[in-house]
């Protein structure tokens, strides 16, 4: 029983949005005021041509482990499926990571992990 | 099952109620636990359909903004990237969160808030949907002080608004498909937990249990029988014992009538008492002789 409680969060009781995607996407999700700067690392992760898939990963983990203040990660498909083990074995709820559409792609809900998942249990469960 | 799995008690009254006691507890908290179950996989139904129905729209949503987007990049140019990835500082758009009770599980729920962070102190939140309905004017405000520092782009400022407008309609989605999402993993946990719950009251305590009182009623008999069998034997006992003492002295009757009715013998007495005399003496002579208890003065 992996009993993984959700603290409460402290202080001023907000939390922040990360993401992780193509610049575009970054960007247009930046206009609305999510990026934070006040730690050491920014809320935001640019993924370029040449970045390679490790450092993705990185970034993932910082996100989902190391930080207490995020409340959610956004990560476009693209991304998302260049490191599709980190993003199955996380298993935490807080912060909750969101597969988006990337800028030049179409949404494919089977790829995403969270979509396999609910549609594995609405096909079981409607039977 | 393949063994009978008794709880080790002493097979007594006692014990007997006190079990019954216990499998009364089980049998409701099973109820109990099977209905928190059904409520939470209700639940966990609608949910998993909202969350499909959700992705799409917002898979939709974000389709929009990208083309907003692509329409500012067009105007403004390749420096609109940098400008804002540079001009990043404080985050004004955040999460709340909030705890909202199901069955007696926690289930969280984000909201978006903007925080306007004024340059100098004051923290003003503001929720982000229904504040805003009622008090556009001040919505701008705040959207203003989040272009103010796109200023230097010098043109195209229609668009970047309604760009930034359609991301947010974008990101407020995601944010309800979040707490959608995690709703949906506390849900299915908890759903599981009280599953296996269920799953070991029904088949391994309760059977338990009932085993148990089965095995204390049949100890119970059995002892009950026991004693029965030793009444019975002691019963059966006696009941001899007075047939044969009464015989007895129903023969030892029958004689003394018998002597009775005879001619007293002399002959015979004196018999007898010389056979007793010479046995006493013979008696004395054997111990005499040897005894170490005797003192020989």
């Amino acid at each position: 029983m992996t009993e993984t409680s959700i603290r409460p969060p402290d202080g001023s009781g907000d939390r922040l949005i990360a993401i992780i995607g193509d610049e575009d996407t970054v960007t247009g999700f930046l206009l609305t005021g999510i990026g934070d700067r006040s730690t050491p690392e920014p809320t935001f992760f640019v993924v370029r041509r040449d970045t390679t898939d490790d450092a993705i990963a990185e970034a993932f983990e910082r996100f989902t482990s190391r930080r207490e203040d995020l409340g959610m990660i956004l990560i476009t498909q693209n991304a998302a499926n260049r490191i599709r083990g980190n993003i199955e074995a996380y298993e935490g709820r807080v912060p909750a990571v969101i597969e988006i559409p990337s800028k030049d792609q179409v949404y494919d809900p089977r790829q995403d992990t969270l979509m396999q998942r609910v549609q594995r249990l609405l096909g079981i469960r409607d039977r | 099952m393949s063994q009978r799995h008794v709880l080790p008690v002493v097979p007594s009254r006692m014990t007997l109620t006190q079990i019954k006691a216990r499998l009364q507890g089980a049998r409701r908290g099973h109820a109990l636990l099977k209905k928190k179950s059904d409520a939470l996989t209700v639940r966990f139904r609608a949910l998993l359909r909202e969350i499909v129905d959700r992705k799409f729209r917002a898979a939709d949503l974000l389709r929009n903004a990208s083309f907003r987007f692509a329409a500012v990049k067009y105007v403004v140019g390749e420096e609109l990237k940098h400008v804002v990835l540079e001009g990043v500082d404080h985050a004004e758009t955040r999460l709340r969160v909030r705890f909202e009770n199901v069955a007696g599980v926690p289930l969280p729920s984000y909201r978006c808030v903007t925080v306007a962070t004024d340059a100098s102190t004051a923290f003003e939140s503001r929720e982000n949907g229904a504040a805003e309905a009622l008090n556009p004017s001040r919505s701008r405000v705040v959207g203003a002080t989040s272009i103010v520092q796109y200023r230097g782009l010098g043109r195209g400022g229609q668009q970047i608004i309604s760009c930034r407008d359609a991301y947010q309609e974008a990101l407020s989605a995601l944010v309800e498909l979040a707490s959608l999402q995690t709703c949906f993993m506390v849900l299915d946990e908890a759903i599981k937990i009280t599953n296996r719950r269920v799953n070991a009251l029904e088949n391994v305590l309760i059977p338990r249990l009932e085993n148990t009182i089965a095995y204390i009623v049949s100890e119970l008999d059995e002892q009950e029988r026991e004693e029965f069998f030793r009444l019975k034997l002691v019963q059966n006992r006696k009941k001899r014992e007075l047939a044969r003492s009464q015989a007895t002295e129903l023969r030892a009757r029958e004689r003394r009538a018998a002597q009775a009715l005879n001619a007293f013998d002399l002959n015979s007495f004196h018999e007898a008492l010389g056979a007793e005399t010479a046995a006493a003496e013979s008696l004395l002579e054997q111990t005499t002789g040897h005894d170490p208890d005797l003192l020989n003065i």
